[in-house]
């Protein structure tokens, strides 16, 4: 996660001025429509949702099952992708896996959504001493490298999925809290919120009613990217043994293992990175699609 | 503005940020779920070493004052001891990172030398199928786990065709021949991420240049399109991928912590996933610090390159 993906997503911030006069623009889904390379990556995108939700109707075997007589058999027509050190179906654990790294894709954007709304509200809005303090300590969390801090709260919180999301979200907040607050800011001098506030509407009714609808666009974009950013580090945790704990499958966790037999069984660490890699770029490509639809100045 | 008044106006703001990054390394140890001494003491369970690190980290004093305790030896340049090695945290960072710094330089010349050629291309040729390759190419390098990359590379270089060592280093100083082929993989494993975002900005740069009055008459006076691209394009066009090189490798000192456990590297990143898995906690400390003030430093080299690189700052 950098902060220029920030300020990528901060860069739409104009295109949400003439939100008033939308009207007479196409949709979103439209001129993300017209994108052909958005149209593929939201359709990769939903096969991996899907094949997520469905994972206990598509894998061919229980993720879990080990079968003795079939270790690191290479693909064959009764396991397509091979098997693992233990005789696992790799086909089975990839599908299953795609669960457990897109919920560490969503989780902590939620978490770090949750958190950077109301704090980013209140400082843009409030000003002052609060805004002064809530963005040293942004600052303070930006200076440390987003991996680092994952790992370090992994760590001090100890090895699981679950930690492993919080981490992240964690991680992921100051890009989210700047990015939150720097909408909120300029967007309380937009000639509207003026208005608003001529017409007497409280501070309160100004940032839920006026500020907060308008400042998602940006959060949406860098939601995305980081959707792709956080499935990566959850991959990197768990190839590190500080995500996903075995025998539970997880793509990062996946090639932990696959690391150990690269010249016996090179399929086991083919094909989970592969995941990997197509869902991060379909993600990618869709945030680039979205930030140059959202924005004008791109594209 | 004299360089020597804009970078001491820029110290100055970092003082508040490094003062909460302290404070959010400190923390770190108030996560520790359970008692800390007893973390602290990873396999040690006899209760005299125990009550012995509750009083050496003074954890039977309140919070504020362990702060001010820790930061006190931090100031001095004592990141405490590792518990695992018994060697002063400080030391064994002065050891591992040079290594890191050779990957991260290593890594950066490969992302420069991809990364800006590819964008001054694509900008020239936008909107052509060039530019849509390239920035296909340079979304994938942006889009691969970086660990996998590596091993897929291993797989191929090492296993397969045996060109190169799947892992391990040795120092310039022995061998650098050996030296070269032991940091190769790792450092274009980490210079293609570098080298896709690279490549990214110095498009954008480039295209905004490209667009710019100055270089419209310079194609009306009948400039060779190849002086006007690199001569006064890219020459303005690098100002912020010049600054951005510098935040790039703060990050690549960072971001080579599961690269060098691929390739068994014995640098920083490593230091960090070793120090993780023994319960180390200093050194997980010691290193989360030292990579937010190298940071923090190098965010700071980047305004000064960019004041340096920017006529107009200077004469403001």
């Amino acid at each position: 996660m950098s902060t220029v993906e920030g300020e990528a997503a901060l860069a739409a911030v104009p295109a949400l001025a003439g939100g008033e006069t939308e009207g007479r623009r196409p949709s979103l889904a439209r001129r993300l429509a017209r994108r052909p390379a958005a149209v593929i990556a939201a359709l990769v995108v939903a096969a991996f949702i899907a094949v997520a939700l469905a994972a206990a109707a598509l894998a061919p075997y229980s993720p879990l099952a080990t079968d003795y007589a079939a270790v690191r058999k290479p693909p064959s027509a009764a396991h397509w992708l091979g098997t693992d050190e233990v005789g696992r179906d790799v086909l089975a654990r990839v599908i299953w896996g795609a669960r457990a790294s897109l919920l560490a894709g969503v989780i902590p954007v939620t978490i770090a959504l949750a958190l950077s709304i109301p704090l980013g509200l209140l400082s843009g809005v409030a000003g002052g001493w609060l805004d002064g303090l809530i963005m040293r300590i942004t600052d303070a969390m930006l200076a440390i490298p987003f991996l680092i801090v994952a790992i370090a709260l992994a760590a001090f919180l100890g090895p699981s999925l679950t930690n492993a999301m919080i981490a992240i979200g964690i991680a992921a907040l100051p890009t989210f809290l700047r990015l939150a607050r720097g909408t909120a800011l300029a967007l309380t001098t937009e000639d509207f919120v003026e208005s608003a506030r001529a017409l007497g509407c409280s501070r309160v009714r100004i940032a839920v009613r006026h500020v907060l609808p308008n400042m998602l666009a940006p959060l949406l974009i860098q939601s995305s990217l980081t959707v792709a950013a956080a499935i990566i580090a959850e991959a990197s945790l768990s190839f590190l043994g500080l995500g996903q704990q075995p025998p539970a499958p997880s793509w990062g966790s996946m090639l932990n293992a696959a690391q150990r037999y690269l010249s016996q069984a090179p399929w086991m660490s083919i094909y989970p990175g592969l995941m990997i890699f197509s869902v991060v770029m379909a993600l990618n490509v869709l945030g680039d699609a979205l930030r140059d639809a959202l924005d004008p100045r791109h594209g | 503005m004299s360089l020597a008044r804009y970078v001491a106006r820029r110290a100055v703001v970092l003082v508040p940020t490094l003062f909460f990054v302290s404070v959010l390394i400190f923390s770190l140890q108030q996560l520790l779920p359970g008692d800390a001494a007893l973390a602290l003491a990873g396999e040690e369970h006899d209760p005299s070493a125990v009550a012995a690190i509750r009083q050496k980290y003074h954890l039977d004093q309140p919070v504020i004052v362990q702060y001010g305790l820790w930061m006190g030896r931090v100031l001095r340049g004592d990141l405490g001891v590792s518990l695992r090695t018994r060697i002063p945290v400080t030391e064994l960072i002065a050891s591992k990172l040079p290594v890191t710094v050779e990957l991260a330089v290593a890594s950066m010349l490969i992302a420069l030398l991809i990364g800006i050629p590819a964008g001054v291309l694509s900008a020239s040729r936008h909107g052509t199928a060039v530019d849509m390759a390239a920035n296909a190419v340079a979304l994938s390098g942006l889009s691969v786990p970086h660990f996998w990359l590596g091993i897929m590379m291993i797989l191929l270089f090492a296993v397969r065709l045996g060109w190169l060592p799947a892992s391990g280093y040795v120092p310039p100083w022995e061998d650098l021949g050996r030296n070269l082929t032991t940091i190769l993989m790792p450092a274009v494993v980490l210079g293609t991420g570098v080298a896709g975002v690279m490549m990214r900005h110095t498009r954008g740069a480039m295209l905004q240049v490209l667009g710019t009055d100055y270089v419209r008459t310079a194609r009306a006076k009948s400039v060779p399109e190849r002086l006007v691209i690199l001569k006064h394009a890219l020459r303005n066009a690098l100002i912020p991928v010049i600054t951005l090189g510098a935040i790039e490798f703060g990050r690549l000192l960072s971001g080579a912590v599961l690269t060098e456990q691929i390739f068994a590297i014995p640098g920083f990143g490593k230091m960090l996933v070793d120090g993780v898995f023994n319960r180390d906690y200093a050194v997980v400390q010691g290193v989360v610090l030292v990579s937010a003030a190298l940071f923090v430093l190098l965010n700071l080299l980047a305004d000064v390159l960019y004041f340096l690189a920017n006529p107009r700052l200077r004469g403001a």
